[in-house]
């Protein structure tokens, strides 16, 4: 491989191999026994501890912690699962540093929280590595509910479920279960093909069934599915993704960057993987970090990220906004869309500058092009798929309590329903709390 | 800057932190390294009889347990007196006294109560130039056993007997080592003074099992499956210590006899707390054992600043200085009336004053929106609980309500000192005269 950093357009193996896999090792990693004592002895136990409170979850932390402190890993790992079956992925791909760690009152202290996230890594792996499952099912109910999505949502719900005694037909429109744990979220936040072992483990409960290569609309049908099942959770979410809406948005060049991370999630050997070296990547949340970062450490010489609105807007944490910054991400806020040039390929991203009037964005006419050979759409994915009668709003599933949709027997979770952030450990609270609702139902 | 020279019966070293009788002080590689590194003195670890030495154990001779980040709090050890030859012993103590002159060594000795083996052991000792004696009645395991250490602590006529030929067959100091494994340590410290001791020191180690092995279901540290208690030393103990100094320097029977202060000493704070209840200089093992001979520094350089601070300018200032305020519970004043105050700017909403009041005290903190915790007056009973347990120093302090102020929880004016000697309730009040 001849490729460098310098190499025009987009092309694979721009760094050596062992440098690329140096990237993409674990971002946090794992903690050892000693590091775990260590951190955990920094846990002040607290009073209806505020990083319970702010753990979508609920995860009882001041226990779990005190239970790693005191030797046994395995039942603080069981406290993490009680409450979030994906506890493990959490440890890894929660923005802890907006969540419970931002909450810890050592953030008070000292300025620096209890490491929950490496803690509760070091729990549920340890538990895992096990190769055991800690929850039995109940006696069968006889019921079966379809669970469409098998996603962080789908895949909470499901267990849940499963655990009451109910039979689980799961669906996903890709070949393989997992969601954007598998195909959405960084390499460097699940290495080690974490994500399908958790959803090997997962399963392993028993009771239920995945089918795949199925989605509402290709295959599936949400009246036949209230039909044929007792109750259905959709937990699909949201597939499509915004388009640019700019002059050369159809280059070559030009490209979604979830599709990008799914590729590279999928890829076997990164170094066959190419970007380009210039790449722009529009948007401002994790996705865009995500892409971004990944560019960078496939060896793109220059990444940048541009966001139409100020930096206190984006939807990436701090946190992920310094990780960008320190891999050698160039951030450029209150920039938005002008065009893509290039002759067939893209070559230059046109930008304007703007300024904000409240919520109101307002372009300057000031512009600027910036060389790019790749173009990152990351501005936000939207819902998709066949979803007749119910009842859609702000462009999300509309549910109440519990994720209750406007359709009999229907139930919503995840980043396809209206209300909560879209995160993986949201998505797991509303798949477990709809499968409580649909026990209740099912049962009385 | 403070002048720390101690003399303690005579005995002068530069600074009063003195290597308690222990593993450190087994021999003349180690003393002469404590020496270089600045301890004032050191208490040569226990000889014994001539002929063949005792033996150690060759399994684990510590136990431990651990405070958070695994910070040694409390050693527990199995060890017995020195296992090496007598004479190798005290030829070098006379080599190192020889080269260090200004500092203190001290020879603990323990030979059977008979009078025949001190009176054989005791000229040899006075031969080495040592500055004193130091007989351990103290180590509770394996030596007490066999009759001695411990043993004999626990017997006051045996201490007395003992330290009475030690006076009289040794010229220079002779200070009585105590154990704690007693109910009253007034009754050895007396029988110590009665046979004539220039002074006690005190504490030995506590019997004590510091953990059990789970899987063996044997004590630790444990020795082919069996485990033997041990002595336990260091932070662990040192509250227990410093009640019984106390003791000791209050006591009618003992008041003014020198106490040369032991017991979990690893800061200079510990050290000055010791002597301002009566310690005129203090005894380290724990400390050194757990961060080397180094500890000193801080404790000289401490104990210096304070010394300053307060002007100070000679140990002796200060040594005894707590002792008029330890008295009995029944003279605490129970008009004196404080109340928690949490201070919100240093409180960190951890909650823990929270837990701790409401679930196992007073119901007297109040939990209100946004974390914020209060203190309520009129259920606050001053117990002190949620300043133990908070994990910020000084965020919460009892405040003493001024005299002639209603207290909100009895509805009582705070008044002038009165105690249970003459309180209503106590069945033996001493009534006034009518």
């Amino acid at each position: 491989m001849t490729n460098s950093p310098l190499t025009p357009g987009i092309v694979p193996g721009r760094l050596p191999a062992d440098e690329i896999a140096r990237g993409f090792s674990d971002l946090h990693p794992p903690m050892d026994q000693h590091e775990a004592q260590v951190a955990a002895d920094r846990c002040y136990f607290c009073h209806d501890a505020p990083c319970m409170t702010a753990c979508p979850t609920s995860i009882d932390i001041p226990l779990f912690i005190r239970q790693i402190s005191t030797g046994t890993p395995e039942a603080a790992a069981k406290t993490i699962f009680d409450q979030n079956i994906l506890g493990g992925m959490c440890a890894r791909v929660c923005p802890t540093e907006t969540l419970c760690e931002e909450a810890c009152v050592r953030m008070t202290a000292e300025g620096d929280p209890v490491e929950i996230g490496r803690l509760q890594r070091h729990a549920t792996d340890t538990l895992m590595a096990k190769n055991t499952h800690p929850y039995a099912r109940a006696a069968a109910t006889g019921k079966t509910v379809a669970v469409v999505g098998a996603g962080p949502a789908g895949l909470a719900c499901a267990h849940r479920l499963a655990m009451k005694g109910h039979d689980v037909v799961m669906f996903d429109a890709r070949p393989k279960p997992g969601g954007l744990n598998e195909f959405g979220i960084a390499a460097y936040k699940s290495t080690n093909d974490f994500a399908q072992k958790e959803v090997d483990w997962l399963l392993s409960i028993g009771g239920i069934k995945v089918e795949t290569g199925r989605a509402l609309g290709s295959g599936l049908d949400l009246n036949q599915l209230q039909q044929d099942y007792d109750a259905v959770f959709l937990g699909i979410g949201l597939a499509g993704v915004n388009a640019l809406g700019v002059p050369g948005a159809d280059l070559d060049g030009v490209a979604d960057a979830v599709d990008f991370i799914s590729d590279l999630r999928q890829s076997d050997d990164l170094s066959k993987l190419p970007v380009g070296r210039n790449v722009v990547v529009i948007g401002g949340g994790m996705t865009a970090v995500d892409a971004a970062v990944q560019s960078r450490l496939l060896g793109a010489d220059s990444v940048t990220i541009a966001y139409r609105r100020g930096a206190d807007r984006m939807g990436a944490s701090q946190f992920e906004r310094d990780l960008a910054a320190s891999k050698g991400v160039r951030i450029l806020t209150n920039l938005q869309p002008v065009a893509v040039h290039g002759d067939g390929a893209a070559t230059e991203m046109e930008l304007e500058y703007t300024t904000e009037e409240g919520s109101r964005l307002i372009g300057t006419g000031e512009t600027v092009r910036i060389p790019a050979d790749q173009v990152f759409r990351a501005i936000g994915q939207a819902l998709e798929g066949e979803l007749a009668g119910l009842e859609i709003r702000k462009g999300k599933i509309a549910v109440g309590e519990n994720g209750r949709t406007t359709l009999p027997g229907v139930w919503a979770g995840g980043d396809c329903a209206l209300g909560g952030e879209d995160l993986t450990v949201t998505a797991v609270a509303q798949g477990r709390d709809a499968a409580e609702d649909i026990h209740t139902h099912l049962t009385n | 800057m403070a002048d720390l020279t101690s003399d303690f019966l005579g005995i002068k070293s530069p600074n009063p932190f003195w290597l308690a009788s222990a593993p450190p002080t087994d021999k003349e590689y180690n003393v002469r390294r404590a020496f270089e590194a600045g301890w004032g003195g050191v208490v040569w670890k226990t000889l014994g009889e001539e002929g063949p030495p005792v033996v150690n154990v060759n399994g684990p001779r510590y136990g431990a347990i651990w405070g958070a980040d695994r910070r040694l709090l409390g050693l527990n050890n199995i060890e017995l007196i020195t296992d090496r030859d007598l004479y190798t012993n005290l030829e070098e103590i006379k080599r190192v006294k020889a080269d260090y002159p200004d500092r203190a060594i001290i020879v603990s000795i323990m030979v059977p109560c008979e009078e025949e083996s001190w009176k054989k052991i005791l000229p040899l000792v006075e031969d080495t130039g040592a500055d004193g004696i130091e007989l351990n009645f103290g180590c509770p395991h394996g030596m007490s056993e066999r009759g001695m250490g411990s043993a004999v602590g626990q017997v006051p006529e045996y201490i007395e007997m003992v330290t009475r030929w030690c006076k009289q067959y040794y010229s220079k100091p002779v200070i009585v080592k105590l154990t704690p494994n007693i109910t009253d340590i007034r009754k050895p410290a007396t029988a110590a003074k009665m046979g004539g001791a220039d002074a006690v020191s005190l504490i030995n180690t506590i019997n004590s099992i510091t953990h059990v092995d789970l899987d063996l279901m044997a004590p630790e540290p444990t020795i082919d499956g069996k485990g033997s208690h041990g002595g336990y030393c260091g932070p662990a103990v040192k509250p227990i210590a410093l009640s019984m100094v106390s003791e000791i320097a209050r006591h009618p029977e003992t008041r003014g006899l020198p106490i040369s202060g032991i017991g979990g000493v690893t800061t200079w704070r510990d050290a000055a707390e010791f002597m301002v209840l009566g310690a005129g200089n203090v005894q380290v093992c724990t400390a050194a054992m757990t961060y080397g001979f180094k500890v000193v520094q801080e404790m000289i350089s401490g104990l210096s600043q304070w010394m300053d601070e307060k002007g100070y300018e000679s140990t002796a200032d200060f040594v005894g200085k707590a002792v008029p305020n330890v008295t009995d519970w029944q003279y605490l004043n129970l008009n004196y009336v404080t109340k928690a105050r949490i201070d919100q700017d240093a409180c960190i909403k951890c909650g823990r004053c929270y837990a701790a009041c409401e679930d196992t005290s007073h119901q007297a903190i109040a939990m209100k929106e946004g974390r914020v915790f209060e203190v309520m007056d009129d259920e606050c009973v001053a117990c002190n609980l949620c300043v133990n347990v908070c994990p910020v120093e000084d965020c919460i302090t009892m405040v003493e309500m001024p005299k002639g102020d209603t207290d909100p929880r009895t509805g009582r004016q705070v008044g002038d000192y009165a105690n249970w000697t003459t309180h209503p309730n106590n069945p033996m009040s001493v009534k006034a005269a009518e």
